[in-house]
């Protein structure tokens, strides 16, 4: 499906140490316009590390990388206005309330005053959570505060959204809504690259990446990794490949 | 419980910038106090405006110079010299020597020196003046030949306890009440607010160990730091500066002891009322550092102060602590002397425990 | 400019939210000023002092009224013996302990030297010196009264000196430390709220999101500052009014030049605390740093004691010292009236400084790891 669509990501060859500790060894992969590409590891197996490099907010040590266009050595700056992020911390500022996170979120976008207030109504009311405009953040249960810094990572309206493990410490109800609001927003063309180590949440994508120890194990569409390792779930697939 | 020490252990030492600033810290304010900040003055801007220029004149000239107090500025012509000099803020006093300085003076007659100071800093004002007359004098018992007086009558002036007037005596103790300040007040409550804040602090509530294990945890490696800053800043005194331990050391040390519990419990209580980091950081610098410089008797002499803040000050733990740690190590005083001050240090650890244990009940309510 | 003025809203929201911020930055600074700028004087006003009269004469009597007269001392006679007088002093009582020996006035009468013993708690140093020199001062006095009555001649030394004290003639000490004590409160405000302000971002996490963006590094920091900037001139200003009002402390100069130099010494100062943020990961570690370099910058000021009597690298030290810029700044035109050619030099080195400090802060600052 993905043949006959632009690529929005090329990684070639990436590499990140840290020292002498590899991070991310030799990756190579690539994500279409639209996609909702996952990325599954344990902790520590190296996919933070590739999404901020993805980001902007973490030097390469090699390869080649391209996102939305641009490359990732020269032109950073022009990446960050085609991308949203939403990090394991969601960064909402806890003493603000939910408008004023919009509003200084999209102020530093540079979205002019009724831009933000446009985007701010709509993005709340997908949300079911106009009435809520003017609570401040740290009132709120997690399960909300993770769908509005999913909704302030994409007020700009970004071409790809970057979400890493988006949906820590949440019940699977709440999180089966969180993914609702995904495809939603993937469906009108958003471009999702997430990471995650939940196994229900790698089951939704549209590819998926295997990382284990900074590599990349297998690359594929859920059900055809299912198929190749010849297991019922995800699960046995990643401990097969973590494993070995 | 050891291993939550431990943990909190290498928590500090991990950070070496923190640890470069806690032992670099007392080292260098010591070395400042004993070799840079003084309150006697030195070479100080004087000029003078030498309206006579004669051989006497210019004798007393060469006598002011030679004292060391005072630096000669370029010698003024003319009176309408001497405001803008002050302003431009290069001099401190001006000495107006009169026409006919020599020739009144050989006259017997009585001569009268003019000496303008700039009182923008009083305090540099007044020294000066006083530095001048007590060289008017000396000059005047040589130069002039004061006759012999019938009846002799001397001082014998005896300085007890500092006969150099040492100014790093005052500071060493009162350096030491800062560091301990310092890192166990201020540092304990930054780092239980912090807890509290990224919300680790409810991660070890839930724990099996009992909520006093967990503050006993926390602030012990910050017991161990404190004191070996205090025998550090002690040992600077005592080996660059010559600062005597004329007291009974253990006691010394058990007095100090008993401060940085003080400090710590007082550390604890401001976490107990401070919501972040940042509060709590802000309460102890204001709460505690200026008081505990300009109120404690560490630089300025409280008795000089108004009889209010005479009263504020006997709030202030490091006031008493002050008074010990001189006296023990200049007097050699020992609790005989100094059981008031003890007393007084252990009823604030005392006060400020029960404050933080009733804070804390009140929150688990 | 734009999105500078998000940042700096959202600042101004963050802090007047809090329930401390607020009274934090704007009351307990006020309040040090107040009660704080009391404390620092070297005057001595009272000396206690013991007076063992071993004599009991007439002319020890004589000597003693003088110490009575004097309003520097309050005397004590009636102290037994040089044990306990010893036991006073080292228990802080008193101050000072003056011997007059047995057969003082006999021994004068014989036209033999006699010599006073005079003791001084010299703990404190130079208060010691002082005290020591005062007493001094009233046996010399003595001495030439008895003379003059031996010899009926009117003994009076040929050179004497009148004083005058400028600017301050009665020295008013909380004239001279509360432009001081302002500086310092000014300070630590701009350097503790921007040094704790971007590590907090870090520790929160919230910087990362703020990477992400497009913004570019130096509207960040211009957002960053421009709300501690403002709120550092009205402190100022709170602080003026204060020192005006309530302490009489004159402002000879244009209040102008107090202003031009706080908003160039402000930016330096918080472009040093977005220095300590930047090496910093977290409030503590920023806290300690911060506090390292203000207690080590204010005591070498000048701001207690006299910067010109420190030694030589201590006067090198200064030149980097821009709390020390600043005191002489303030202090010059506030009470001399300088204007802004007098404090040239004062300006130079901080707008120097100043551009120095954003531009190192501005480069460590980095959106990419």
């Amino acid at each position: 499906m993905q043949a006959n669509q632009t690529k929005i990501i090329i990684v070639e060859n990436l590499v990140k140490k840290f020292g002498s500790f590899i991070a991310n060894d030799n990756l190579t992969f690539d994500v279409a316009k639209g996609e909702i590409f996952g990325f599954l590891g344990a902790n520590g197996a190296g996919k933070t590390t590739a999404m901020k490099i993805l980001c902007g907010l973490s030097h390469p040590s090699s390869g080649r990388v391209t996102v939305a266009g641009y490359d990732i050595y020269s032109q950073t700056e022009k990446i960050k206005r085609s991308i949203g992020y939403m990090s394991q911390k969601f960064s909402l500022y806890e003493d603000l309330t939910v408008y004023e996170n919009f509003r200084f979120y999209g102020g530093i976008y540079g979205l002019s005053r009724s831009m933000i207030l446009d985007q701010t109504q709509r993005l709340l009311s997908r949300l079911g959570m106009s009435d809520y405009k003017d609570r401040v953040i740290k009132t709120l249960p997690l399960g909300w505060k993770q769908k509005l810094a999913f909704s302030v990572a994409i007020i700009h309206k970004p071409a790809i959204v970057f979400l890493d493990e988006p949906t820590g410490g949440v019940d699977p109800v709440t999180r089966r809504q969180f993914w609702d609001l995904i495809y939603e927003n993937a469906h009108e063309g958003l471009t999702v690259f997430i990471t995650t180590h939940y196994m229900d949440e790698a089951e939704y994508c549209n590819r998926l990446s295997i990382m284990v120890d900074g590599r990349i194990k297998a690359l594929d569409t859920p059900s055809a990794l299912k198929e190749r390792f010849s297991c019922n779930s995800m699960q046995e697939v990643f401990i097969r490949l973590a494993r070995n | 419980m050891k291993a939550f020490i431990k943990k909190e252990i290498y928590h500090i030492f991990r950070d070496y910038r923190s640890m470069l600033i806690l032992f670099g810290m007392p080292v260098v304010q010591v070395l400042i106090f004993g070799f840079a900040i003084t309150n006697e003055i030195k070479d100080a801007k004087v000029t003078i405006l030498d309206q006579s220029g004669d051989v006497l004149s210019n004798r007393f000239v060469s006598k002011l110079t030679a004292s060391g107090y005072f630096k000669a500025d370029r010698a003024l012509d003319h009176p309408s010299q001497i405001e803008p000099a002050f302003r431009e803020g290069r001099v401190k006093q001006v000495i107006v020597i009169p026409s006919g300085f020599g020739a009144d003076l050989g006259l017997h007659k009585q001569v009268t020196i003019q000496i303008l100071g700039d009182a923008s800093d009083p305090n540099t004002a007044n020294m000066l003046k006083n530095y001048t007359m007590a060289v008017l004098n000396a000059f005047q018992m040589q130069e002039m030949g004061m006759q012999a007086l019938p009846v002799d009558v001397r001082v014998e002036p005896i300085m007890y306890y500092n006969p150099e007037l040492k100014g790093v005596y005052m500071f060493v103790p009162g350096t030491m009440a800062i560091i301990l300040m310092l890192v166990s007040a201020m540092m304990t409550s930054i780092s239980i607010a912090r807890e509290k804040e990224l919300g680790t602090m409810e991660v070890l509530l839930v724990s099996p160990l009992r909520p006093w294990q967990i503050i006993v945890g926390k602030v012990i490696p910050y017991v161990a730091l404190s004191f070996v800053n205090a025998l550090l800043i002690l040992s600077l005194g005592w080996f660059v500066f010559g600062v005597p331990i004329i007291g009974h050391k253990g006691f010394l040390m058990l007095e100090v002891l008993l401060f940085i519990i003080m400090s710590l419990s007082l550390g604890i209580f401001i976490s107990t009322v401070s919501p972040t980091q940042q509060v709590a950081m802000l309460l102890s610098m204001f709460a505690l550092m200026l008081p505990t410089i300009l109120l404690s008797g560490f630089i300025f002499p409280i008795e000089n102060m108004p009889v209010f803040l005479q009263w504020i000050s006997n709030l202030m733990p490091s006031k008493w602590f002050i008074i010990i740690v001189r006296d023990v190590m200049l007097k050699g005083s020992g609790i005989a002397y100094l059981w008031k001050e003890t007393l007084i240090i252990f009823g604030m650890t005392i006060f400020f425990i029960g404050l933080s244990i009733a804070n804390f009940k009140l929150r688990l309510e | 400019m734009r999105t500078i003025g998000y940042i700096i809203q959202k600042e101004f929201i963050q802090i007047f939210r809090d329930r401390f911020m607020p009274k934090i930055i704007f009351l307990v600074p006020l309040l040090q000023l107040l009660i704080l700028s009391y404390t620092a004087t070297f005057e001595i006003k009272q000396t206690r002092i013991v007076i063992l009269d071993n004599d009991h004469s007439v002319e020890s009597r004589k000597l003693i009224s003088l110490f009575q007269g004097s309003r520097f001392f309050s005397c004590s006679l009636d102290v037994e013996g040089m044990e306990v007088a010893e036991r006073l002093i080292n228990t802080r009582k008193v101050h000072q302990v003056l011997v007059i020996p047995h057969g003082f006035e006999r021994t004068m009468i014989n036209r033999e030297p006699v010599t006073i013993q005079l003791i001084t708690d010299a703990v404190d140093g130079s208060a010691g010196a002082l005290r020591s020199a005062y007493a001094q001062s009233i046996v010399q006095r003595y001495s030439l009264d008895i003379n003059t009555r031996v010899t009926g001649l009117d003994i009076k030394p040929p050179l004497v000196a009148t004083w005058s004290f400028w600017y301050n003639p009665e020295l008013h000490y909380t004239t001279f430390m509360v432009p001081g004590i302002l500086v310092l409160l000014v300070t630590i405000i701009g350097l503790f709220l921007t040094g704790i302000n971007l590590v907090r971002e870090k520790e929160m996490g919230t910087i990362e999101q703020i990477n992400v963006t497009p913004i570019r590094k130096i509207q960040f920091i211009a957002g960053k500052l421009i709300p501690f900037w403002i709120i550092g001139l009205i402190e100022l200003t709170f602080g003026l009014i204060l020192a005006h009002f309530f302490f009489d402390v004159p402002i000879l100069g244009n209040p102008a030049i107090i202003y031009l130099v706080a908003a160039i010494y402000l930016v330096l100062i918080m472009g040093i605390g977005l220095i300590i943020s930047t090496v910093s990961d977290t409030q503590q570690q920023s806290m300690f740093i911060s506090w390292f370099f203000l207690v080590l910058f204010i005591l070498m000021s000048g701001l207690f004691t006299p910067a010109e009597s420190m030694p030589a690298w201590a006067q090198i030290f200064n030149r980097i010292n821009p709390i020390a810029y600043f005191i002489q700044v303030i202090r010059l035109v506030m009470l001399k009236g300088s204007g802004l050619a007098d404090v040239s030099h004062q300006v130079i080195s901080l707008s120097i400084y100043a551009v120095a400090s954003i531009v190192i802060a501005v480069r460590r600052y980095r959106k990419t790891s």
